[in-house]
């Protein structure tokens, strides 16, 4: 199908200045780019967790795998060996991917699944209104830790890098042009591609000052060195007040999970002559 | 009549499990229907392993609480197993290991030392002596070395000749037909279902008792286009799973208990996205870890109620080799057809157990054609969730020219798009249920509940699962019913009451405490007379439950 309107008729209901309309933008304008290059919408499948981020299920008209939370990647790699042939994207928050299903992301990671996670990060739950996540700095002041959080966030970059993922890169909401340019580089990456997206939440933790103040772009960085990248993601802890690089930090080239999983296709025996094969052997 | 029952005990890493099955294979050279319960602690080397294989001229799924011949590989063997022994018991045994045994020595290590053979094979040497005592001609075993011994046969050949030169020949077990059946166990009959079902996918976490599930398809892999993943947990497994059937591959998942409590909040999900999904579900003693490798029935209410919220499902409860097959296989279809989870649920003695399969058990189930008149439609209208006549909406997948095939965990409208809307939640609910009564009337016209024995009598045995073989030797020994329903969601009931027809006295046999199978009957208005629960991990010997019944009949 092309020249679709890729907006469905469902209501949008994002507070307004939510930093998800940027995200929406950059994904709708990315699979625009994608169509006019040849690639086919029909090819395409969205997953979505549960969170604030997930509506993008409801208000994009592409295929869509509404899942429940944490639970994109291995929806995404089932898909995936289900069918090779499609590019599957997976939109989840940070309380979604980082929390409740870290396990998945670090082997989607570990596999080098050739999916796609953009995670919505903007380091507080929305949806149950205002409480810390994994990526909330220390003394974060949720409505489940009213003193401060008395946990550090967690660095999903170095994560990402040490678990093997074989693209790795940061965006911010407000850096349409670079988000729209690492969304695209991501969906074209052959491999695990994990992009960083900084979101700032209109309602709970609206860090576009912050933000604004200390971000910077990664320039003449070596993204094949994995050093370097390791050294670039280290910079920012997600609880200090150091400069943030947005970027591109690590990619390679590696066999992807698919390749590996359909390396030696079966002999195709028919079912009825295999299980009649196996009787006989059994007998 | 002809019913000889062989204890073969030892060590974990004795080989005592294939020695056993090398046994059952003996015996099914000589025309005899076959089963076989291996017992086992969890661990991997050490600790006290025994098989009991038994054959007799009738269909069996049961072990005997006394043996005819006991191998012994060690003197735990003899320890443990005294009250197994009878006066005219042979006792066939190690001479250097099981030095507490009298009966017929075997010179083991001076036989692998003669043979320059590995210590493994010291059982080949117990199964040459008892095959002479047992008067088993060589040839036979020469035959089931070579077919079932995939490494080695010849030495293990020379190993086993050695013994069976030693012993004397004291027991005579007759050959009574040259046919012969394929010896299969719970979890590879429900493989190969499942493969005949239409399977695609299966996506496991290894667990006990359905890892050799897990390892069985793996290898089938490798012949046919199934894809086998063993995933991070079972959460990611049934999840993973869901994504398979999104993108129209057919997928199922094994785990037990403990694994199935990870799955639940992916069963729900299936339930609302009409995602269909097969489970296999092993069952063990619980709770939690509990006797990881010993047998139980105790998840019937757990897997008839978990997962949060209302939605039709379909379980099914094989009682043995054939059931397995059948039941997995259609399992798959019905799952398929109806978009709904389909668990299969076993337990540690069937999925384990090794039986004789008889294909002429297989006639007879076949599922409804495709429900008609519920045409595909593609195309910029399509709907994944279409209201239909029956409830059942014809599937799309991804990749469907000018198709957009949304899914979702939440209450959502004909499109798949989220939404609040009271009405269209009623509507919804109510096509998710019309599916159940759909698959309702298709399980009635399946055989779902089986009654074997005296089907004249006033009192029945009512069992499930694995305790089906159990029950109808014990039936047939005293004259009774027995009643079993292979399907328990949707609950059978018109069948069940035919079944009931005639019954004074109705007596359960389960292996949990609560008598879940019982109470689910009375929930319906069926009330059992009698229970006989066991919860010790270990199935019922056909004598143990024998006098139980008869003790309840008093």
């Amino acid at each position: 199908m092309t020249g679709r309107n890729l907006i469905t008729p469902a209501k949008n209901t994002w507070c307004p200045g939510c930093g998800n309309f940027s995200l929406q933008f950059a994904l709708k304008s990315v699979l625009g780019e994608l169509e006019q290059s040849g690639t086919s919408l029909d090819d395409v499948v969205l997953v979505t967790g549960i969170g604030c981020h997930a509506k993008m299920a409801d208000y994009l008209n592409i295929n869509s795998f509404y899942s429940i939370h944490g639970r994109t990647i291995p929806a995404a790699i089932g898909i995936k060996l289900a069918n090779p042939r499609l590019k599957v994207i997976c939109c989840a928050g940070d309380g979604d991917c980082y929390a409740e299903g870290l396990d998945h992301l670090i082997f989607a990671a570990k596999r080098n699944a050739d999916i796609t996670v953009i995670i919505h990060n903007n380091r507080v739950y929305g949806l149950t209104t205002g409480q810390y996540t994994p990526t909330s700095p220390l003394g974060f002041r949720g409505r489940s830790t009213p003193d401060g959080t008395t946990e550090l966030p967690i660095n999903p970059l170095v994560l990402m890098l040490a678990s093997g993922a074989t693209f790795v890169a940061r965006g911010y909401t407000r850096k349409m042009e670079q988000l729209r340019s690492l969304v695209k580089q991501g969906l074209l990456h052959r491999g695990f591609s994990f992009i960083d997206v900084l979101q700032i939440c209109a309602t709970y933790n609206n860090m576009t000052d912050y933000y604004n103040e200390h971000v910077y772009n990664l320039k003449d960085h070596d993204t094949s060195g994995f050093e370097t990248a390791l050294i670039k993601a280290r910079e920012w802890d997600y609880n200090g007040d150091d400069r943030i690089a947005l970027g591109l930090f690590y990619q390679q080239v590696m066999p992807t999970y698919e390749d590996r999983v359909f390396a030696h296709p079966p002999d195709n025996t028919d079912r009825q002559k295999r299980i009649e094969e196996i009787l006989q052997e059994k007998m | 009549m002809n019913d000889i029952s062989v204890l073969i005990g030892g060590k974990a890493g004795d080989g005592i499990n294939s020695a056993g099955l090398t046994i059952a294979h003996l015996f099914n050279h000589l025309g005899y229907r076959v089963y076989m319960y291996f017992d086992y602690p969890s661990l991997i080397k050490g600790g006290h392993n025994f098989a009991i294989v038994r054959a007799s001229e009738h269909k069996i799924g049961a072990h005997r609480e006394t043996a005819d011949f006991l191998l012994a590989l060690n003197n735990d063997t003899i320890d443990v197993h005294t009250g197994m022994m009878r006066p005219d018991t042979e006792i066939i045994y190690d001479a250097g290991n099981a030095t507490r045994a009298t009966g017929t020595p075997v010179p083991v290590s001076g036989i692998l030392i003669e043979e320059n053979a590995p210590l493994i094979m010291g059982n080949s040497a117990i199964i040459g002596a008892f095959a002479k005592t047992a008067g088993i001609q060589w040839d036979v075993i020469e035959e089931v070395f070579s077919r079932h011994l995939p490494k080695e046969a010849a030495k293990n050949l020379s190993v086993a000749r050695k013994a069976y030169d030693v012993a004397q020949t004291k027991r005579v077990v007759p050959v009574i037909g040259p046919g012969h059946l394929p010896v299969i166990t719970g979890n590879e009959a429900m493989g190969l279902g499942l493969i005949h079902g239409g399977l695609d996918a299966y996506i496991s976490y290894p667990m006990t008792p359905t890892s050799n599930l897990l390892h069985f398809l793996a290898e089938q892999a490798l012949h046919v286009p199934i894809t086998v993943v063993h995933p991070e947990n079972e959460i990611g497994v049934i999840i993973m799973a869901l994504g398979f059937a999104y993108a129209g591959k057919k997928a199922a998942v094994g785990t037990s208990g403990g694994g199935f409590c990870l799955m639940t909040e992916g069963l729900s999900f299936a339930g609302q996205s009409e995602i269909p999904v097969v489970i296999v579900v092993g069952q063990r003693t619980g709770p939690s870890t509990g006797l990881p490798t010993y047998t139980g029935q105790s998840e019937l209410h757990f897997v008839l109620h978990a997962g949060q919220g209302e939605f039709p499902r379909l379980i099914v409860a094989p009682g043995d080799a054939e059931e397995s097959y059948v039941w997995s296989s259609l399992a798959v279809q019905l799952a398929w057809k109806y978009q709904i989870a389909a668990i299969i649920l076993g337990d540690k003695t069937l999925n384990e157990g090794t039986y004789s399969f008889d294909r002429k058990e297989l006639e007879g189930y076949r599922p409804d054609p495709e429900i008609p008149g519920e045409e595909l439609v593609n195309g910029p209208a399509y709907g994944r969730y279409r209201l239909t006549g029956s409830g059942v909406s014809p599937p799309a997948f991804p990749g469907t020219p000018d198709t957009v095939v949304k899914i979702t965990s939440y209450t959502h409208d004909e499109t798949g798009l989220s939404t609040e809307d009271a009405g269209i939640s009623v509507i919804m609910a109510e096509k998710r249920m019309k599916k159940g009564a759909r698959l309702f009337d298709e399980i009635d016209r399946l055989g779902a509940v089986r009654t074997y024995g005296d089907r004249s009598s006033p009192v029945a045995l009512l069992a499930w699962g694995s305790n089906k073989g159990v029950a109808c030797e014990v039936a047939g020994l005293l004259g009774l019913r027995v009643i079993q329903p292979i399907v328990l969601s949707p609950f059978p009931l018109r069948q069940m009451k035919e079944a009931l027809s005639g019954v004074k006295r109705l007596v359960s046999v389960e292996d949990n405490m609560d008598g879940q199978l019982g109470s689910l009957l009375a929930s319906r208005g069926i009330t059992v007379d009698n229970q006989v629960l066991k919860y010790d991990g270990r199935p019922f010997s056909v004598g143990e439950l024998r006098g139980k019944v008869m003790e309840v009949l008093k």
